[in-house]
């Protein structure tokens, strides 16, 4: 069950439908099998498969309105949960907020299952991980690492007409390799759409050259350095950003796009006139569905182009209330274009700098700024004369992505990295503020 | 329900009242019945049965029914009302030396008998890479067993309305007061889980916790900009009485700083004086970065407790167990093993207690069928014990389990928790004033705010809610910018002062994360009023 084709789901949506007494009734049918396997200490630590299946049901009368969710999808229940989401819809308060259903929808196509991932089974996963493990345990090194496969399906109808399906697979994978004495650590991570991608022994082995080459790390100075920031680096501060480019906070003064005397900063050169950042379902590499959850398209998206603010996200109430903005979803994925150059290559054109590997515990410090704070770990390294000189103790920085995308130096090719598509970054003058002990 | 799902039904659907129904095992709403205790011992049995005709030679079921309420309001209007409701059942099993589990939420003796199956492939797929096979402490077999929250009201029985009215009478009394935005939540978990073993223990259990809490944000038009003030309050193992705001629960804060709460809450008081707190947090001094001796209250301390004392002493990151995810401990097995390593100073004694009341923490069995205790981790500054469960007893040499095992919900497999984690009271005589009449200069710190700490727990750097001069032994005004930065053994080292047991109380953490896949589990951490000398402070003003 947790696997519907598109017949079937419509079949179970359309006698949710049949069942309808309200104004409007829209209902979102999911279901999904997901499996990983987990290891630590070079062992298998824990293994499983979870399968569920899930169907909310919206009923509204006028903007008054009611949801319920079941996971039995039998006749008696389905009727149940329809009648259940109009009585609650009656006693609800009305929300102002509330939009109306949408109509039928065209939707771009997007492909994002692949039989190779939805076949995978436990020992699929065995050997995933003894691939990972196998070389850490002859070089004597300690690996602890996770991969995750999903095979689902989303769709939904409502009752003007509108209906949606799509199925999707996805396989994470991530390890971190230590040495013996733990003195040393690195990390590699990958994710797909497509498992025959997934190399994991190779990844391992990009983890283990870390671990190795991080023992006996330096204690230097934290102050202002020019940083080479891999991609699982420059994930997770632009992924905060881009959390934040909401209208709607923005509009209402309380955002870093808030502008003095009212406003958002909408329009503005914001960054480094390199950094252009956008989104696409259809995305080769980072597709996503091509809908949110209320049936609305999602369209292709600049947010930022050549440093301007181009789009915030916003509700569609939001939207209304300002015809001169459109109403954009939240994005699934996002692509920022990069350069040409290799990682290596950044390294050799840097006289003097840092190169992290990822940055952990990433915290807001101020949402006004979009200062952050956090650490590095798994592998940091000094830069002198365009090669890598030796590794260096863990930095904790205070940083906002608005400063370090002005500072911006040079753009690497951009792979895919926790389903964005996102280059590595030479940055200058960003801000280490203490040492940290930790490996 | 994981931290992904919880945002994306409060975030989304904004306005929308979500009641869940089960089909027909599950009546809607207040004709809800549970699963009587002998049909879900019967449907263990088979779970149990399953597994060892398969080849386990351990098993554990655990049938849950989860439930969750959430109401999310703005200003004048209610943003969301979702119930949440998730039944199902969880097998888990060793075989060929190690685990496997599967889970269903098919819960029908066919369901139960088909996910045994599969947890025993499971773990005899992964046996061909077993090192060490998986050795358990004994743990007694209990029978049949039953251990309920000691709540006064049920939030469930509590109408929607009534919540609703609450949150709207705190939402205009700090517009009132002058604030630009409030969100205010109400965030309840029920959970009644069932917990079956092949050792021979019934275990039924009905979980309550309980979490109101808001954000005040102030706008400054002239200058654009924005301040925010979060709630006082903790999340509770309480039920509903915690709204009361009974007097006798409350413990004022030194000098007219904000009102501490200790098993009661008042939500209104609380929000009318966090709108007057974030104007004045708008217009206060930015801080000189330097030395300052810090002097933190229970509502903010609980968080450093967590971070810097509950996570490291987590013995599966010690031995390397999360060090893909969370990571590892600066706490490891030789400092231990000295019996005299100094965690803090002699001042410091720092507990884990799964059977406190109130707590988030307190069940009567945990996960996989331990009775709850209290244990002493750094015991007058020197560390002396971790956190363990069945599978890692045996590691320290020890022959039994603490108890702490969780799983958060029928469907992921139970780990190591942290349980409460606690920082016992002064044994002199001290309140909270006098603690401050002997800073020269200091910063009074209350209220959660920014957390981040390094994967070994040694380097951290936290903000607050609000942050008040000290000069010269007194309230000098309040503070903004500020951030304290510090090494844990560092840290609990320089505690001068412990406020005594009249200022206890408890912080919690509600979503607290953990493990791949993530899992939350929510845990109280107690203190009393403590001061800190010559921690390193932090400027945080920038400029975009």
């Amino acid at each position: 069950m947790s696997q519907m084709t598109r017949d079937e789901a419509k079949t179970i949506l359309e006698k949710v439908m049949s069942y309808k007494k309200c104004d409007g009734l829209e209902a979102n049918l999911d279901g999904s099998r997901t499996g990983n396997v987990r290891y630590a200490r070079n062992s298998v630590t824990t293994a499983g498969v979870v399968e569920d299946i899930n169907l909310v049901v919206q009923a509204n009368y006028g903007k008054k309105v009611g949801t319920t969710t079941i996971n039995e999808l039998d006749d008696a229940s389905l009727e149940k949960a329809v009648r259940a989401a109009e009585s609650i819809a009656k006693l609800a308060p009305e929300n102002p907020e509330f939009m109306g259903i949408l109509g039928p929808q065209k939707y771009s196509a997007s492909t994002t299952y692949f039989d190779s991932t939805a076949a995978i089974d436990g020992a699929f996963r065995a050997q995933a991980a003894a691939e990972s493990l196998e070389p850490c345990r002859a070089k004597k090194l300690v690996a602890a690492g996770y991969l995750e496969d999903q095979a689902g399906f989303s769709s939904m109808m409502n009752s003007a007409g509108l209906f949606a399906y799509q199925r999707t697979t996805g396989a994470e994978f991530s390890v971190t390799v230590r040495t013996e004495d733990g003195t040393g650590s690195g990390y590699a991570v990958r994710d797909y759409h497509d498992a025959r991608k997934l190399d994991t022994g190779a990844a391992s082995q990009i983890a283990m050259e870390k671990a190795l080459g991080s023992r006996e790390a330096k204690a230097i100075e934290p102050g202002k350095y020019t940083v080479i920031l891999e991609p699982a680096a420059v994930s997770g501060l632009l992924g905060r950003m881009i959390g934040n480019m909401d209208a709607r906070s923005a509009d209402e003064g309380r955002s870093f796009l808030s502008k003095q005397g009212g406003g958002s900063r909408r329009g503005e050169k914001l960054l480094d006139e390199r950094i252009t950042i956008y989104s696409d379902p259809a995305h080769a590499e980072v597709p996503y569905r091509p809908w949110a959850g209320d049936g609305q398209p999602r369209p292709q998206t600049t947010w930022i182009e050549k440093g301007v603010v181009k789009n915030l996200y916003c509700s569609r109430f939001w939207a209304s209330q300002h015809e001169q903005w459109d109403w954009i979803p939240f994005p699934g994925s996002v692509v920022m274009t990069g350069g040409d150059q290799s990682l290596d290559q950044l390294i050799a054109g840097t006289k003097r700098g840092i190169l992290v590997t990822r940055l952990w515990y990433i915290r807001s410090v101020d949402p006004q700024t979009l200062l952050y704070t956090g650490l590095t770990r798994d592998g940091t390294f000094f830069i002198e004369n365009g090669k890598i000189s030796f590794p260096v103790k863990n930095f904790r920085f205070n940083e906002s992505p608005v400063i370090m995308l002005n500072n911006l130096e040079a753009m690497g090719q951009p792979q895919r990295i926790g389903g964005d598509f996102l280059p590595p970054l030479k940055v200058r003058d960003f801000t280490f503020t203490s040492l940290s002990d930790a490996v | 329900m994981d931290r992904r799902d919880f945002l994306r039904l409060t975030g989304i659907g904004l306005g929308t009242l979500v009641i869940p129904v089960f089909g027909r095992d599950i009546p809607l709403g207040a004709d809800t019945v549970a699963l009587p205790v002998g049909s879900k011992k019967l449907l263990a049995d088979v779970g149990l049965q399953t597994a060892r005709k398969r080849g386990a030679t351990y098993a554990d079921v655990r049938i849950g029914r989860y439930l969750n309420q959430f109401v999310i309001t703005r200003e004048d209007r209610v943003q969301n009302i979702t119930n949440t409701e998730s039944f199902g059942v969880g097998v888990r099993v060793i075989a060929g030396g190690t685990w496997g589990f599967a889970a269903t939420s098919n819960v029908t003796k066919e369901g139960i008998a088909q996910a045994a199956e599969r947890a025993v492939e499971i773990a005899k797929a992964n046996s061909k890479l077993l090192i060490e096979p998986v050795k358990l402490a004994s743990v007694p077999s209990y029978g049949e067993q039953s251990w309920r929250t000691p709540i006064k009201k049920a939030w469930a029985e509590v109408p929607v309305s009534e919540k609703v009215d609450l949150l709207m009478e705190v939402n205009q009394a700090a517009l009132k007061e002058g604030a630009s935005f409030i969100n205010s939540m109400l965030f309840l978990v029920n959970e009644q889980k069932y917990f079956a073993s092949s050792e021979g223990s019934y275990i039924d259990q009905d979980v309550h916790r309980i979490w109101p809490t808001f954000t005040v944000t102030r706008v400054d038009e002239k200058t654009g900009k924005f301040q925010t003030r979060q709630a006082m309050s903790a999340p509770m193992g309480l039920g509903w009485e915690y709204l009361d705001g009974a007097p006798s629960g409350k413990v004022a804060g030194p000098a007219g700083t904000p009102m501490g709460y200790r098993d009661s809450y008042d939500m209104i008081e609380d929000a009318t004086a966090a709108a007057r707190e974030v104007q004045e947090k708008i217009a206060a001094k930015s801080v000189e970065p330097g030395k300052y001796d810090l002097v933190l209250e229970p509502n903010h301390l609980g968080l450093t407790i967590h971070e810097s004392v509950g996570h490291p002493l987590e013995l599966d990151r010690v031995l390397g167990y999360e060090a893909n995810y969370a990571g590892t401990s600066f706490a490891t097995l030789d400092k231990w093993k000295t019996k005299e390593f100094n965690y803090g100073n002699e001042l410091v004694t720092l507990f884990a207690d799964k059977t406190q009341p109130g707590s988030l923490g307190a069940v009567g069995w945990d996960d996989e069928g331990v009775k709850t205790k209290r244990w002493d981790l750094v015991k007058d500054g020197i560390l002396v014990d971790y956190q363990k469960i069945r599978d890692q007893a045996h590691i320290l040499g020890q022959k039994e389990s603490d108890g702490c095992c969780y799983g958060d919900s029928w469907s992921s497999v139970q780990f190591q928790r942290m349980p409460n984690v606690s920082l016992a009271p002064g044994k002199q005589e001290l309140t909270p004033d006098q603690m401050i009449a002997g800073v020269e200069k200091g910063i009074y710190i209350a209220g959660r705010g920014s957390y981040s700490i390094d994967q070994q727990r040694y380097n951290f750097q936290f903000g607050g809610q609000l942050f008040y001069e000290i000069k010269d032994g007194k309230i000098a005004g309040m503070l903004r910018d500020v951030a304290y930065q510090s090494n844990t053994q560092e840290f609990w080292n320089s505690v001068s002062a412990i406020c005594d047991e009249r200022d206890y109380r408890m912080f919690g953490s509600f979503f607290d994360g953990k493990g791949q896949p993530g899992q939350v589990s929510a845990v109280s951490h107690g203190s009393s009023t403590t001061r800190f000398d010559g921690v390193n402070v932090i400027n945080t003003e920038r400029k975009i």
